[in-house]
């Protein structure tokens, strides 16, 4: 790509209906390449994001650059493609007519053979979509989004819906057509993919961005673990000046060590402070995940 | 972050220029047009029941004459192609409606189709249809017997087919103010009303004094006097050219309007 320009730039986007501020005052920004999971609760604002993203509605304030231009430009030019969490298909075409119907609004496409293909669907093509399953209707979408051979791919919650199998079948289908140079944003529910397909996790509460980051880096906020014990007038600066040290939180007479070297802290508070009480506790990605989306964050 | 700035090698640039048109295209016409004769649904109350309505209503006339000597069967006939071609072009306008309950537009927003050239496929599928409707009509009439000079063939069946023009705007009226998913159910009543009062299925004549009135102000009236015009020999009144005129600003702005206020961002 010759293009320097950023994949995706949201600048201070926010989106109130009514009384819910549904997105407030998020800023992100995506270099070409990247492959990002949104990643959220219910209600944290990924699909009113990806909407602004689209262009589908407008921010209440705030900037949308895709691809270095609007995203009805890019739209336009077959740059972006999505599949969406909510968009209807017409039940009555073929999965092949759909396919073929879609292509003509393009002014270059993909062969239609190739993304049904690609999408895993060759063998459906003369089927009705409404009689398609879920799991069916959603790789038609994802066929149709690989139509103009976009630059950016923008998918929610693509797999919602579907079984365990489907799932799979879904991610191995985007998996496969994975080329460098094309940009992914996927929001989702589910951490094994964010953590299974992308390079970066931005994690969203309540419309704003509470975590960004590598998936090392996400999992790593989760990985280890915390140490905790009972030491009157902890010298907090000490303690996160040690070697492995992520976080060091005092509350009254306790001390909560974030780590990833879990025996060296324990080490070091028993034998060269007065800590006593110790007690060392582990935290999965799903504890970050939830402590991250759903506890009240000072920040 | 660690950002790819690899080129897709292997991959030649895609061609990103916008599409011609908005990205109305033939291709995309030719399929709306297969779907559309695909529905039994539409072809039954399109091509069928209108035709059947002639053999019912129309054929015991048979060897009755208008006061210029005309055949009465030609005048059912001609009648029946105006309702066989505004049921046509309603329900493709109307399934608008069904597009947008099933999301289908919200889908189209993330293609390169601009509404504009969405509207004007669908103003082409409702007219073709509309055209098959009243050659099939026509067919229906010219097989059982009926006999009129060509001009007369070719005006009223012009004029049938260009002023439901008026009802493909009135469907995508109704499309765009109601996502149902089964609207010409609605519509279908609605417009057998409207043929009544047009005079497509008694000559409004023979209407209550009272509702003759009314007829002159209704959709169906102005286009069942014009098409008829050819046949009948009398002119075309004043009040007949008003009223289709009228009705095709009203459902032609309406329409533009909702459909606006559709698209627009929110
Ligand atoms: N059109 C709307 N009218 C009113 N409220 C809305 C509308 N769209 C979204 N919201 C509200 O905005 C908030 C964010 O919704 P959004 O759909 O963006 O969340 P999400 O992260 O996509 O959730 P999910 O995981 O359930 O899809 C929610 O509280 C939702 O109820
Ligand atoms: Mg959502």
């Amino acid at each position: 790509m010759t293009s320097t320009h950023p994949a995706v730039e949201l600048d201070g986007l926010t989106k109130s209906f009514g009384a819910v501020t549904a997105v407030d005052g998020l800023s992100l920004r995506v270099q070409p390449g990247e492959v990002v999971a949104f990643l959220g609760p219910n209600g944290a604002g990924k699909t009113t994001t990806i909407d602004m993203l689209l262009g589908l509605s407008r921010p209440d304030t705030g900037t949308v650059r895709v691809l270095g231009g609007t995203p009805d430009d890019a739209v336009a030019r077959g740059r972006v493609a999505a599949v969406l969490q909510t968009g209807g298909l017409l039940k009555d075409l073929t999965v092949g007519e759909t396919v073929e119907m879609t292509a003509h609004f393009y002014r270059h496409t993909r062969p239609a053979a190739e993304v049904l293909e690609r999408a895993g669907i060759t063998d459906i093509a003369a089927r009705v979509v409404g009689r398609c399953s879920g799991g069916q209707q959603q790789r038609l979408r994802f066929a149709l989004a690989l139509l103009p051979d976009p630059d950016l791919m923008v998918l929610d919650e693509p797999t919602t819906g579907m079984d365990v199998e489907g799932r799979r079948d879904f991610w191995q289908a985007l998996r496969r057509d994975a080329r460098r140079g094309r940009t992914v944003i996927f929001a989702t529910h589910y951490l094994d993919e964010a953590d299974a397909y992308a390079d970066r996790i931005v994690l969203v509460r309540q419309g704003r961005i509470v975590a960004d980051g590598t998936t090392a880096e996400i999992k790593n906020l989760a990985a280890g673990r915390t140490v905790r014990a009972t030491l009157p007038g902890a010298d907090q600066a000490a303690l996160a000046a040690l070697p492995g040290v992520d976080a060091v939180e005092v509350r009254g007479d306790s001390v909560l060590v974030r780590t990833g070297d879990s025996d060296a802290i324990a080490r070091h508070l028993l034998t060269r402070t007065a800590a006593r009480d110790v007690e060392i506790t582990s935290r999965n990605l799903e504890d970050a995940f939830l402590a991250l989306t759903t506890a009240q964050t000072g920040a | 972050m660690t950002a790819s700035t690899s080129t897709r090698t292997g991959v030649t640039e895609p061609d990103r220029r916008l599409p011609a048109l908005g990205g109305f295209a033939p291709g995309a016409l030719r399929i709306e047009l297969r779907r559309v004769l695909r529905n039994r649904r539409t072809l039954a109350f399109t091509l069928i029941m209108p035709g059947v309505f002639f053999l019912i209503f129309g054929l015991p006339q048979g060897g009755q004459s208008l006061d210029n000597g005309r055949p009465v069967t030609a005048y059912v006939m001609i009648s029946l192609a105006v309702y066989a071609a505004m049921v046509a072009t309603t329900s493709v306008g109307g399934a608008v409606a069904t597009e947008r309950a099933l999301g289908w537009s919200r889908q189209l927003r993330l293609t390169p189709l601009r509404p504009a050239a969405y509207v004007a496929t669908k103003l082409i599928t409702a007219m073709s249809l509309g055209l098959l409707a009243v050659v099939v009509e026509f067919l229906v009439g010219a097989v059982a017997g009926v006999r009129v000079p060509a001009y007369v063939w070719l005006l009223s069946g012009l004029a049938a087919w260009i002023g439901s023009l008026v009802f493909a705007a009135f469907g995508l009226f109704i499309g765009y103010l109601a996502p149902a998913e089964n609207v010409m159910q609605i519509i279908g009543p609605v417009l057998a009303v409207l043929a009544m009062f047009g005079g497509l299925f008694v000559p409004v004549e023979v209407l209550p004094d009272v509702l003759q009135q009314v007829a002159t102000f209704t959709p169906v009236y102005g286009m069942g006097v014009l098409a008829r015009a050819p046949l009948t020999g009398d002119g075309v009144s004043m009040a007949a050219v008003v009223n289709l005129v009228v009705w095709a600003l009203v459902f032609g702005v309406g329409a533009a309007r909702l459909f606006r206020r559709d698209t627009a961002r929110v």
